[in-house]
């Protein structure tokens, strides 16, 4: 499977300095990436991991003070806002994006007119900045503007939509405009995995006079196992990196009742001038992505090499 | 499907149609909360102000205008200077290409590396890379800030385009790598016996045949920069931003009555490069897509 072409395979190339050069061709032109890696990812994260256990404020300073700005971030009424808001906003942007895509792909799959313009309605929003569209949802939730005035021009006058200005309510708004980006990425995944389920498996179930919605839960959904996987992982990743989400949409208020550690992390360092307790949010953001995305991106290379892909 | 009181001949009759209705209902209704947001926002940019704040907003403009596009093109204020967002929209478009072609180049040779050039440890690199797409950027934000003041390059377009370079290119391999993969070995070889070397191979055997991994590559790599905020805002300032973030001030600078007319338009106007690239390469969009998440 691994040949090695590094060696050189024309043997009658004369041993030429020209030849040894061509031979490490090859790793010199993959060098530049492989040290912009080393040093702009790995380099970094040892840079901001060192900055967390310093005493840094306005400016990095070299003074070591072991977990203190762990504690101090942990201290933070505000830190615990954040991670609050991320459990709430994950668990529901994860579990609605999953449920609403695998909806949508199982609608789509029951040959449809028009399909192919209703998935790219379903995927626009992945293709345009959520600061775009965060401008248009801000607008759809203001009280005075938006919905509520749409449904009060209707003659719905008892309607009442102030979440995005409510305290207790503004995560909620961030849920719907996640999931409205999202969901058409997981019906793409979920469609892809329906399409390539065995039909005669199927077949064979509504020969036997299964109904379609058993034939979907006991048959086809199972069969979209690895599917699932993949979607949750990708969703749960991108709801800890969620950041233009917040900006765009509540600047992380009212106060602060819509921060999430990603806002968090840039409020403390970039206006609070707090690096050290940055840098430990930082560092705690890559930690928790990375007891996600390490043991997904390992088991898909080893499968990939597995099954003779590699 | 459904139970019906009805006779059983009539029922399979009638409620095969009726979850055809559901079907087309269900899709329908999703598709229209879908467009929502975009048909609020061209609505809106079109419409006067006053209209805006008196009428509805998904009824169409009666009064058709192009005055807000103008407005936000030429004289919107971000922050305290008011020339509009034509500069910002340079600088991104400035940014994006350079960014998009070095970064796609480099993804290309690597993945002609990785795959026709394996050596030892040549997947554990590509590991290492992959890692890269993933981390959360608030890990590299205090460094790369550091560093790009050391350098001189930090608030310029160039500073940017490295930044996207360097954050770019472990998607750029892992879709060119993946892609390789797949390419027969044999043509690599037969082109070595004849002699050929390292780039005339890349040159002439590999790159006529990577039309469409280029394409993915592109559009990927052209979206991801043309929309990314957190860089711009973490790395520019005034004069320097992209188009994102001069986009997030039009919205929160104005004061008194807001001209919404205006932000919708500036927001359209950010949004048009990656909107038509969505329309005329979506399919390669939703490849790109669906590479960098489900296949590592």
């Amino acid at each position: 499977m691994a040949t090695t072409y590094a060696e050189p395979l024309g043997q009658h190339a004369a041993p030429h300095v020209s030849t040894r050069l061509q031979r490490l061709l090859p790793k010199l032109v993959l060098a530049p990436s492989v040290a912009i890696t080393l040093v702009f990812v790995y380099g970094f994260i040892l840079w901001t991991t060192y900055l967390s256990f310093t005493k840094s404020r306005g400016y990095a300073v070299h003074e070591l003070v072991g977990w203190l700005q762990y504690e101090r971030v942990w201290a933070q009424p505000r830190w615990s806002v954040a991670l609050h808001n991320l459990a709430i906003f994950g668990i529901l942007y994860i579990v609605i994006c999953l449920f609403l895509g695998l909806l949508l792909a199982i609608l789509l799959d029951q040959r449809i007119r028009q399909e192919g313009t209703l998935r790219a309605i379903f995927l626009y929003p992945m293709a345009i900045s959520f600061i775009v569209t965060g401008t248009a949802w801000k607008w759809m939730l203001n009280p005075g503007l938006g919905l509520e005035k749409l449904a009060h021009d209707w003659g719905y006058t008892n309607f009442h939509f102030d979440w995005i200005v409510n305290e207790d309510m503004a995560i909620y708004t961030l849920v719907i405009a996640g999931v409205w980006q999202a969901t058409g990425f997981v019906m793409a995944m979920f469609l892809a995995g329906l399409r390539g389920i065995d039909q005669d498996i199927i077949k064979a179930a509504s020969i036997d006079g299964a109904r379609m919605l058993r034939i979907y839960w006991r048959i086809i959904i199972p069969q979209l196992r690895p599917v699932f996987l993949s979607a949750l992982v990708i969703l749960a990743h991108l709801a800890i990196k969620s950041y233009d989400l917040v900006v765009a949409l509540t600047g992380g208020g009212p106060g602060y009742a819509t921060d999430l550690p990603s806002t968090f992390m840039y409020a403390h360092t970039f206006t609070r001038n707090q690096l050290g307790m940055g840098a430990a949010s930082a560092v705690m953001m890559l930690l928790t992505v990375a007891a996600i995305m390490v043991p997904f991106l390992y088991s898909e290379v080893r499968h990939s090499r597995a099954t003779g892909r590699d | 499907m459904e139970q019906t009181w009805e006779t059983p001949q009539m029922a399979q009759g009638t409620s095969f149609a009726w979850s055809r209705v559901v079907i087309y209902g269900l899709l329908g209704f999703f598709a229209l909360i879908y467009l929502l947001p975009l048909v609020v926002m061209v609505l809106t940019s079109f419409k006067h102000l006053p209209e805006i704040y008196a009428g509805n907003m998904i009824a169409l403009p009666k009064d058709w205008t192009i005055e807000p596009w103008v407005d936000a093109w030429q004289t919107a204020c971000v922050g305290l200077s008011c020339n509009g967002i034509k500069g910002y929209f340079w600088n991104s478009a400035k940014m994006t290409v350079l960014a998009v072609v070095i970064s796609t180049l480099l993804g290309l040779l690597n993945g002609y590396v990785l795959t026709k050039w394996k050596f030892k440890g040549a997947n554990v690199l590509f590991g290492l890379m992959l890692f890269g797409c993933f981390i959360p950027f608030q890990i590299v934000l205090i460094p790369m800030a550091t560093l790009l003041g050391k350098m001189g390059i930090a608030s310029s377009t160039t500073g940017l385009v490295f930044v996207h370079v360097v954050y770019g290119i472990c998607f750029t391999t892992l879709y060119a790598r993946n892609y390789y993969v797949a390419f027969p070995d044999e043509l690599v070889k037969a082109a070595m016996i004849d002699g050929a070397r390292f780039f005339s191979i890349f040159w002439r055997i590999l790159l006529p045949n990577s039309g469409p991994i280029i394409i993915v590559t592109v559009i990927w790599q052209f979206t991801n920069i043309w929309n990314d905020f957190l860089f711009g805002a973490s790395f520019s300032t005034g004069e320097s931003a992209p188009m994102t973030v001069a986009l997030n001030n039009v919205v929160n600078t104005s004061t008194g009555e807001r001209p919404y007319n205006v932000h919708m338009a500036a927001a359209m106007i950010a949004a048009l490069p990656t909107l038509l690239v969505y329309i005329f390469g979506g399919r390669y969009f939703v490849r790109g897509l669906m590479a960098g998440s489900v296949k590592g």
